[in-house]
């Protein structure tokens, strides 16, 4: 009867072990868009990338809809380019569409904000390796320290 | 000469001991068994080292996430980030705390166990009598043990880092009044399964491995007199406590490091 005991007890160890490992699966660990699911790839070519990171959000009106999945620059040139994994279920943004990096609260982390632009018969639908056109690069803060002093002098 | 001499001998006995340890976990790891005949013995062990330490590693995750919520929180409020107590939390528990805390009590609760049964089995002549009747008692004693360890320990370590992110939800969300939805949301956002949740995992596995076998070995090893498995019980918890913490910064700048 001992050798039940610890049977059922080693078992009730292990259910216990599995339910800590959904448990971090589940509720701990990132889930929804992580790149684990079907996407496809759109480039960006900024001038600055700012603070952005590899694995940054993509998000359209505060949705997250993809990732930066690499961040290299230009072998002609040097222009950083952003390549996004945006999730297959939203494959319909047209070619007017903008980027712009953007920062979540006023110290927190850089995040890409995808705007859809118009839709007309001109207008193509970005397909798997295509580029956004319209970019806006991050604010650097000494940047615009730098230009706020600057139109400050002019004005006197 | 006796300089020399006495280093001399110090290289041989640490070499020799170092094969011997090598030799009883080559044994204990490819050793044939039966799998029907060794599989209650290994659940035996399990009992032994992974359920009867589940008390003390949960308790202790609790407590470690309590007050990682409370210290983080003081710091954080100050940047109006508090917010970010969640990932803080969960990143320090499942990356670092869980596995190393839990490879520490384990050493202390079940290591020192092991080395003194084996040890005592040793000073008894248990051992001896195994051999007697060709049991080898690598396979019947140290394997089961071995196994359960490394079996059991990946698995504390997950339940107290579980426990521990709880302790903090306890005390950031409910005592502290640390948003519920950012707490859990930022946290998701900043932990990643493979990154954070598995390497976790695979320090935990490199630790049961070392820890357990460092005990078995001791006890093993041990002069078989109540002073020589007092000695090995403490050799044990030192040794393996080192070996943890020293591996953690080997790991971490392997994982993480990059």
């Amino acid at each position: 009867m001992t050798s039940r005991k610890v049977e059922i007890l080693v078992g009730f160890f292990v259910a216990l072990g599995i339910a800590a490992v959904l448990f971090l699966a589940l509720n701990v660990a990132s889930q929804g868009v992580t790149g684990s699911g079907e996407t496809y790839q759109l480039k960006a070519k900024f001038s600055n990338i700012g603070g952005l990171k590899v694995r940054s959000a993509v998000k359209v009106g505060g949705v997250v809809v993809g990732r930066v999945e690499s961040i290299e620059l230009d072998p002609v040139d040097y222009a950083p380019v952003a390549t996004l994994a945006i999730d297959a279920k939203y494959d319909n943004f047209p070619d007017t569409s903008s980027v712009a990096i953007l920062t979540s609260g006023l110290l927190g982390e850089q995040y890409l904000g995808l705007v859809p632009g118009f839709i007309d018969e001109t207008v193509e639908i970005l397909k798997d390796g295509d580029y956004i056109e319209d970019t806006k690069s991050a604010l650097v803060l000494e940047e615009l320290i730098g230009q706020f002093l600057f139109n400050q002098g002019s004005d006197d | 000469m006796r300089v020399f001499q006495s280093l001399g001998r110090n290289t041989i006995d640490r070499t020799a001991s170092m094969g011997r340890a090598a030799m009883m976990l080559s044994g204990a790891i490819f050793g044939r068994f039966n799998p029907i005949r060794a599989f209650p013995l290994f659940l035996k062990q399990v009992y032994v080292v992974g359920v009867l330490s589940l008390i003390i590693i949960l308790v202790s995750g609790l407590f470690i996430g309590m007050v990682l919520a409370l210290q983080g929180y003081t710091v954080l409020i100050d940047y109006g980030a508090e917010e970010s107590l969640g990932p803080m939390v969960s990143l320090a528990l499942l990356r670092e705390l869980g596995p190393v805390v839990t490879a520490l009590l384990f050493a202390g609760r079940a290591g020192s166990a092991l080395t003194a049964e084996i040890g005592l089995m040793k000073a008894t002549e248990q051992l001896t009598s195994l051999e007697m009747m060709a049991v080898d008692p690598i396979k019947r004693v140290v394997a089961p043990r071995f196994w359960a360890g490394v079996f059991s320990m990946p698995i504390l370590a997950l339940l107290f880092s579980s426990v521990g992110i709880l302790g903090g939800h306890i005390v950031g969300v409910e005592w502290l009044g640390v948003d519920h939805g950012s707490f859990w949301s930022i946290m998701q956002a900043n932990v990643d399964f493979t990154k954070d949740i598995l390497n976790g995992v695979i320090k935990s596995v490199v630790f049961a491995f070392v820890v357990t076998w460092i005990a078995l070995y001791r006890g093993y090893d041990a002069i078989p007199t109540s002073e020589g498995i007092s000695q090995a019980t403490t050799r044990t918890v030192v040794q393996s406590s080192l070996a943890v913490l020293g591996l953690d910064f080997v790991l971490t700048a392997l994982m993480f490091g990059a």
